[in-house]
């Protein structure tokens, strides 16, 4: 392992791209193929399952160390990371082993049957055959969370000089719900069209946020306008009469959505549908919250099939017939899946409308009506544009509606993880019920690095009580909180749940006492909700 | 009533009405190093190390009214008597061990064990009560041999060396910039500092102290000349306009904070090398063991949870809040070290 340690630490020590993808490449160059094949899992996040539970891991970690588990608690909270933390308690050893990284991995697969006694004497033995850097990188294969700071992106463009594969071809055979368990990196990589491929979604193409005026992108002429509707982006495969779902993060989700098997007789083989899964009943769009309940749950339930029924809104179509149309125009995909959604009988399957577009004048007023309309805002496409891959700028665009905005009171303040590790940049925020503060949200972005560290200082200095590690603060410093929409519920003390809240800005003009209350909030939730 | 008190305006001797590195202008302030959270602006009268007086008169003006004396040597007022003792931290850095009638108080200031071979070796004094830092109180806080981490240091600056470029290093103008000063080996290139460092340098070699040689960075150098150098800054200094000068360079922070994963990469820098001028945990449970005091006052740092260990160990231990703010500034949290040019 000692050259896949070499490999993080080199990737850790730099902070420009262009050096990663070379160390990256230089470790692919001289790897054998197993590694090179859990090497491309892990940063794709592909780990093999946790085989240990975490809490043991504290328990045997503090033993080690010979620590009280509270202090090594108050360690892991200071330092955000408990593979780091587990390192460095841990008793400074010389490296003693010789282990490749798949052999490691093997050992950390087998590990999972064991007992717990079995798993804490090999757990240890590995912990004291490793120096902390290796002790660090072989905690976090076993523990997960892995942020090497370094994108899937940038991963595939080293393979691809690697292997001497296109990039994009390459991303390609990358997708799926392949696992390094059971591939190997000849078939995953290097063969052309293996049999395999019969589940591979394609690279989802990202929209932008329009920045400035809308006027800007030319000639309305040249565009497609549609709702931006507020599900799950998601792709729907039907090849050799089975179906597969997948939504926007690599997840194979098929078995979340039932409903989708009727397509494998509504659509032809070699079809797939880049579109949205949205909660849908009685011919309208349901808030998100509704979808919430169902993504969360581990098995679909008969009575959640039902009380969240669900459709696929296509907005887009990539394979026809077996064949690749990412090349072909949005137009003339467009006219493709009109004809395709139209002519199939399933009523799980719907088409994005086009909105009538002949100003941009017309379609600044048609996106105030977004929200009552259940969408987030307008999606606009360039007729002529192709299908990308990932994020590109020029030809789709997302235009959101503004966000609904409160003012609220921070409450409580958390250490945050990773980067962030030591700093309090977790914050609860809370608004006035009379004379009481009622915790409404928590976020944890938005405030530049500087903000960051004064809100820091002034947690430091104004901490009321700590519980674990939460600390409670003086009620004193406003932010503006911005949030995608509001629904009802019982799991909130407030009552209400705020979508995606973040942190607008800092009202660093207003006094605690002119933040929102509760009749504010009950009157967005009766508007908006 | 106890010997020292903590009050608002800092750690005061209600006997000899002095008070030791005080937050807040006194009449007396007994000073334990130079560094800007303990000796501040304001005192009617300093007493410090011999070592660290000129310092304090080239941040604090000329003007000010200041004694030194040397390690060992004591000074008694109103019956209590004072005297200082290597704290290992920085150059004149001191312990305060205060008596009065047979009983002992140790005011620590900032230290650590390991020798850096530039200034006094920490010296353990025994006492009744020792008021202690914990800034690295946590036991994920263990310090390589310096030995290695100038190792380190030093094929880095070869590495970017070869590579044609130039190395910058940030630390503490008085204190760490000298301990890095000392420590590298400068026989890889040459050596700049920063003006805030040149001048601490300055004051330093007019004691009689020797340095290795080092070149002011001054506007005139041609951005060949720095190719291959070493070039030590204050953290303050790093994304200025006064990086404009140098070729292409690779940037890493000498502190003991760089021992955690997460302020190394807010700092985003390419390296971060964990050297420190506190003592770790292990260092600070050895000190407080080898004073074979009753009690521990533990001042700044992880205060709550170190008095608590302590406390859970059999080491009766309290925690009061002064205004030290430990080696924070080193990844841009302190407010301490102002640093301009």
């Amino acid at each position: 392992m000692k050259d896949f340690v070499r490999l993080f630490n080199q990737l850790d020590q730099t902070t420009k791209t262009n050096r990663k993808v070379a160390v990256l490449k230089s470790y692919f160059d001289a790897a054998n193929d197993m590694d090179k094949l859990w090497t491309i899992a892990i940063l794709s996040h592909r780990r093999p399952k946790r085989s240990v539970r975490t809490a043991l891991l504290r328990e045997w970690a503090a033993a080690e160390a010979n620590l009280p588990v509270w202090l090594f608690e108050e360690s892991y909270h200071i330092v955000g990371d408990l593979a780091e933390t587990i390192a460095l308690v841990h008793p400074n050893l010389e490296s003693k082993n010789d282990k490749s990284l798949t052999e490691w991995i093997q050992f950390i697969i087998d590990l999972k049957p064991l007992s717990d006694e079995e798993q804490k004497k090999k757990v240890r033995w590995a912990w004291n055959q490793l120096d902390e850097r290796e002790r660090f990188v072989f905690n976090k294969l076993l523990t997960g969370g892995w942020r090497v700071g370094l994108s899937q992106k940038l991963m595939t463009r080293a393979l691809a000089l690697h292997a001497e594969v296109e990039e994009n071809t390459l991303t390609h055979r990358l997708m799926g719900d392949w696992r390094a368990e059971t591939s190997n990196y000849h078939d995953l990589v290097e063969a052309t069209n293996a049999a395999d491929q019969l589940s591979k979604p394609y690279p989802f193409y990202l929209a932008y946020a329009v920045e400035g005026e809308v006027q800007e992108l030319g000639n309305v002429e040249d565009w497609q306008a549609e709702w931006k509707w507020d599900g799950i982006r998601g792709q729907i495969i039907i090849r050799n009469n089975e179906l597969f779902v997948w939504s926007r993060g690599e997840e194979l989700v098929t078995d979340k959505f039932p409903e989708f098997q009727e397509l494998v007789e509504a659509l032809p083989n070699g079809t797939v549908l880049d579109g949205e899964i949205i909660p849908f009943q009685d011919g309208k769009p349901l808030s998100f919250a509704t979808m919430q309940t169902r993504i969360s749950r581990k098995n679909v339930s008969k009575a959640i099939l039902k009380s969240a029924p669900i459709v696929m809104i296509a907005y887009d179509i990539l394979e026809f017939e077996g064949q690749d149309l990412r090349e072909t125009s949005m137009a003339d995909r467009r006219k493709i899946l009109e004809n395709l959604v139209q002519n199939q009988e399933s009523e799980k399957l719907l088409i994005s409308e086009v909105l009538e577009l002949n100003s941009w004048e017309k379609l600044i007023e048609v996106r105030t009506k977004s929200r009552e309309n259940n969408a987030e805002g307008l999606m606009l496409k360039r007729k002529e544009s192709t299908y990308k891959i990932g994020r590109k700028k020029g030809d789709w665009w997302k235009w959101k509606v503004d966000p609904l905005t409160i003012d609220a009171v921070m409450i409580y303040a958390m250490r945050g993880h990773g980067r962030r590790a030591n700093l309090y940049t977790d914050y609860t925020f809370a608004v006035w019920d009379g004379e009481k503060l009622v915790p409404c949200a928590k976020a944890y972005s938005g405030l530049t690095d500087k903000e960051i560290k004064r809100v820091d200082s002034f947690v430091k200095k104004n901490t009321v009580d700590k519980f674990g590690p939460v600390r409670s603060v003086t009620p004193e410093l406003v932010f503006e909180i911005a949030f995608e929409g509001i629904a009802k519920s019982s799991r909130h003390k407030s009552g209400v749940a705020l979508r995606f809240p973040r942190i607008h800005r800092w009202r660093e003009d207003k006094p605690a006492g002119e933040a929102n209350t509760m009749a504010d909030l009950n009157k967005l939730l009766a508007e908006f909700g | 009533m106890p010997l020292l008190q903590f009050t608002e305006k800092g750690i005061y001797c209600k006997q000899a009405n002095v008070y030791i590195d005080p937050w807040k202008p006194v009449d007396y302030a007994i000073i334990t190093h130079a560094h800007a959270d303990h000796s501040r602006w304001g005192n009617k009268f300093y007493l410090s190390h011999h070592l660290s007086k000129p310092i304090i008169q080239h941040r604090l003006g000329q003007d000010i009214s200041i004694e030194s004396m040397e390690y060992g040597e004591s000074r008694t007022i109103n019956g209590v008597h004072f005297s200082f003792h290597p704290a290992g931290h920085i150059i004149g850095s001191a312990q305060v061990r205060v008596e009065y009638k047979g009983e002992v108080w140790v005011a620590s200031g900032d230290y650590k064990l390991e020798n850096d071979g530039f200034c006094a070796p920490f010296e353990s004094v025994k006492c009744n009560v020792f008021i202690t830092e914990c800034t690295f109180g946590l036991p994920v806080f263990k310090w390589k041999p310096q030995e290695e981490v100038f190792a380190a240091i030093n094929a880095w600056w070869r590495q970017n060396k070869a590579d044609g470029k130039a190395t910058v290093l940030t630390g503490y103008s008085l204190g760490k910039a000298q301990r890095i000063l000392q420590g590298v080996d400068p026989s890889i290139g040459k050596i700049y500092t920063h003006g805030a460092i040149e001048k601490t340098n300055e004051v330093i070699r007019n004691m009689g102290v020797k340095l290795n040689d080092t070149i002011y960075v001054t506007p005139e150098i041609q951005k060949k000349e720095y190719e291959g150098s070493l070039i030590i800054a204050p953290p303050a200094a790093l994304g200025t306009s006064w990086q404009k000068k140098f070729p292409a360079f690779e940037v890493g922070i000498a502190s003991g904070w760089m021992n955690m994963r997460g302020p190394r990469r807010r700092q985003s820098v390419d390296r971060g090398f964990v050297l420190s001028d506190h003592a770790d945990f292990e260092s600070l449970n050895i000190a407080i063991n080898a004073t074979g005091c009753e009690k521990v006052i533990v001042t700044h740092g992880y205060t709550n949870i170190f008095s608590k260990w302590l406390n859970e160990n059999g080491i009766d231990s309290q925690v009061e809040s002064t205004e030290f703010e430990g080696e924070l500034a080193e990844v841009g949290q302190g407010k301490g070290e102002k640093e301009s040019e």
